[in-house]
């Protein structure tokens, strides 16, 4: 084809080479991140983040990390920091899953796994059987969001309409005082934690067949933004961007009970004090009592300076119920 | 001399080696998806990925193996595909090959062929943000997130195999096949669409056939655009889930050995059957065609 380099030839040279930058920069605003580490002086130029930390504490090391959808932005802002301090530690951070990231840290191939869930009894079976332990850190609080489209009218719904909507028993917005039109699921995919913790505490069965498995939280909020009848489940920090809602969307209110007030995800109390029925911590898995650069990280997401980070991202505090759990499980003082 | 024959052995060998690598590969990958599976199928039994019902390993309730609807949606997006790769690709082939300038065909083959290049997630995104709208507003739908979305862009992908063999297919008619038509008096028009494609259609039908191939089997673009649900689809309105779409979600976090890990190598090897036999056909086919010519 190329024997003689012709315009044309060179053209499509030239076409190939804009088609190729701009598919990077669409990957680029994909969810998978990798993060790359600041220069060097940048840690001696500015003063660390935490003041009284010693940069030298902690040896060279690269710490891998992959999993949740919801968590992995935040993640990635917090190991972007962590890493002005300690510019000797090398953070990736890489989505893919709750599932994908407990089933890489079983494996052996990923330092921590990033999941919006618990661990499973199979993948806690798999886990004895490849002598890992397990380790858990609860790093923040979500408030799972239910959207729909921004003309849609509906407000609010209860836990059981919310459920039952999703188990496909509820078909038509009419059904729960909207207007007469039908409703379009959209909800993740089996490797999602999202996907499994609101199937175990929103629908307590199966999700309705008909439901469309999205590929990440965008994706999801995508969709809803461009179908009047859809609804959606994504994590909360996915649904505002600094401190505002998304264009677009709408997120609900959620009543625990037919007839209580609906209470607002959008609420830093309502979602610390479990107010909110769709509350959650998110979780991050260590192979064994976390230690080193590891150790330094997760000390640092707990930290005060953390926590404004998880703020920051969308997502909310820990309570101190959480700083005991981790306490007991990792043997973190935060 | 002896050590002249001696060095075209070695050659010969070397070439036979390369050969039988490729046959290897194939073997051991269709070996690989077989052992694998006869675990899952020892315990859900054959009539269990075929019944009637839904693909749901992760269940709420009891777990469910049926890959029908899985088979079926894959069919739907790789027809679709089809329905809008052949037309397109043997009518841009036919214009390459027959109408265009060589300055013409300087520029188009080019581009077609960087439409091959563009990364299936680039695709994928387009369609779930560009496409799927679009065809939502044209069939007054509430959400063009289905199988459509998912075989048109698979179409477009496919088109640059389409195009390509078909061009091939098209220049290899003899030349005494044209000026015999046109000498007849047949315009130009005429004698493509009653000499030249007819007399290419063995190698047409084969090209078709590789575009479906490749369809069947394409992945991130189908997982991105066609919404994945599990429920029997009624139409192209319908979101559908393909066999290697359905793999691409649920291998990355089945733990090794479980049940779940062994039902997706059956799911594979299903997939690898039914693109095994397509090219298959395609094979057949045009073998049946040059013998005829």
């Amino acid at each position: 084809m190329l024997k003689r380099k012709s315009k044309a030839s060179q053209f499509g040279v030239f076409m190939l080479v804009v088609l190729l930058s701009g598919s990077l920069l669409v990957g680029g605003c994909g969810r998978p991140q990798e993060v790359s580490p600041p220069p060097a002086q940048d840690a001696t130029a500015a003063p660390s983040p935490q003041g009284a930390a010693e940069p030298d504490a902690i040896e060279a090391a690269t710490i891998q990390i992959r999993g949740s959808d919801s968590e992995v932005n935040m993640v990635a802002s917090l190991a972007e920091e962590f890493m002005l301090t300690y510019p000797q530690v090398q953070i990736a951070v890489t989505g893919g899953g709750s599932g994908a990231g407990i089933a890489a840290l079983l494996d052996g191939t990923v330092d921590i796994a990033n999941s919006s869930r618990p661990m499973k009894d199979s993948e806690i079976e798999k886990a004895r059987a490849n002598g890992v332990e397990a380790v858990a850190v609860r790093f923040a609080m979500d408030g799972v969001a239910a959207i729909v489209n921004e003309n849609n009218p509906a407000e609010s719904l209860s836990m059981e309409e919310l459920g039952a909507i999703f188990r496909g028993e509820i078909t038509n917005w009419s059904e729960v005082g909207g207007e007469d039109k039908g409703i379009n699921l959209y909800g993740r995919q089996s490797n999602s934690g999202t996907f499994i913790f609101f199937m175990e505490w929103v629908l307590r069965g199966d999700y309705d067949p008909g439901m469309r498995n999205m590929v990440g939280n965008a994706d999801i909020l995508e969709a809803v933004r461009s179908d009047v009848t859809g609804i959606g489940y994504i994590a909360i920090g996915y649904a505002t961007e600094g401190g505002n809602v998304r264009p677009g969307i709408k997120v609900l209110s959620i009543a625990a009970q037919k007839g209580e007030p609906p209470v607002s995800p959008l609420e830093l109390e309502n979602i610390t004090s479990g107010a909110y029925p769709i509350s959650r911590p998110l979780y991050q898995f260590v192979a064994g009592r976390p230690e080193g650069a590891i150790r330094k990280f997760l000390e640092f997401e707990l930290s005060e300076r953390g926590q404004e980070i998880v703020l920051e991202s969308g997502f909310y505090p820990i309570t101190d119920a959480d700083r005991e759990f981790n306490k007991n499980s990792a043997g973190i003082q935060q | 001399m002896q050590l002249h024959k001696l060095r075209e052995r070695a050659i010969r060998l070397f070439f036979l080696l390369c050969g039988l690598i490729s046959i290897f590969i194939l073997l051991g990958i269709f070996y690989t998806l077989l052992n694998n599976s006869i675990p899952a199928l020892r315990e859900v039994g054959i009539t269990g990925f075929f019944t009637t019902g839904l693909w749901r390993p992760t269940a709420f309730g009891a777990p469910q193996f049926s890959t029908l609807n899985l088979i079926l949606g894959t069919f739907m997006v790789g027809t679709g595909a089809l329905v809008i790769a052949v037309p397109l690709g043997v009518a841009c082939a036919a214009y390459l090959a027959e109408v265009a300038s060589s300055r013409e065909r300087e520029i188009f083959k080019p581009i077609i062929e960087i439409l091959a290049g563009i990364p299936s997630v680039v695709l994928g995104f387009f369609g779930l943000v560009v496409l799927a709208p679009l065809i939502a507003r044209i069939f007054n739908i509430p959400s063009g997130i289905n199988a459509m979305n998912g075989a048109v862009l698979v179409g477009i992908m496919a088109l640059p195999t389409v195009v390509s063999l078909a061009e091939d297919a098209i220049t290899a008619v003899p030349q005494e096949y044209r000026h015999a038509s046109l000498a007849l008096g047949a315009t130009r028009w005429q004698t493509i669409r009653n000499v030249t494609i007819p007399a290419a259609l063995s190698g047409i039908i084969a090209a078709s056939m590789l575009g479906m191939g490749r369809a069947i089997g394409e992945t991130m673009t189908v997982l991105m655009a066609t919404g994945n649900a599990l429920a029997m689809p009624g139409s192209f309105l319908d979101p559908v889930r393909t066999l290697s779409a359905n793999i691409a979600i649920e291998m990355g976090e089945v733990p090794r050995g479980s049940l779940h890990f062994h039902s997706l190598f059956m799911v594979g090897l299903i997939l690898f059957l039914i693109t095994f036999f397509i090219n298959m056909l395609a094979d057949i086919i045009f073998e049946r065609y040059r013998r005829r010519a």
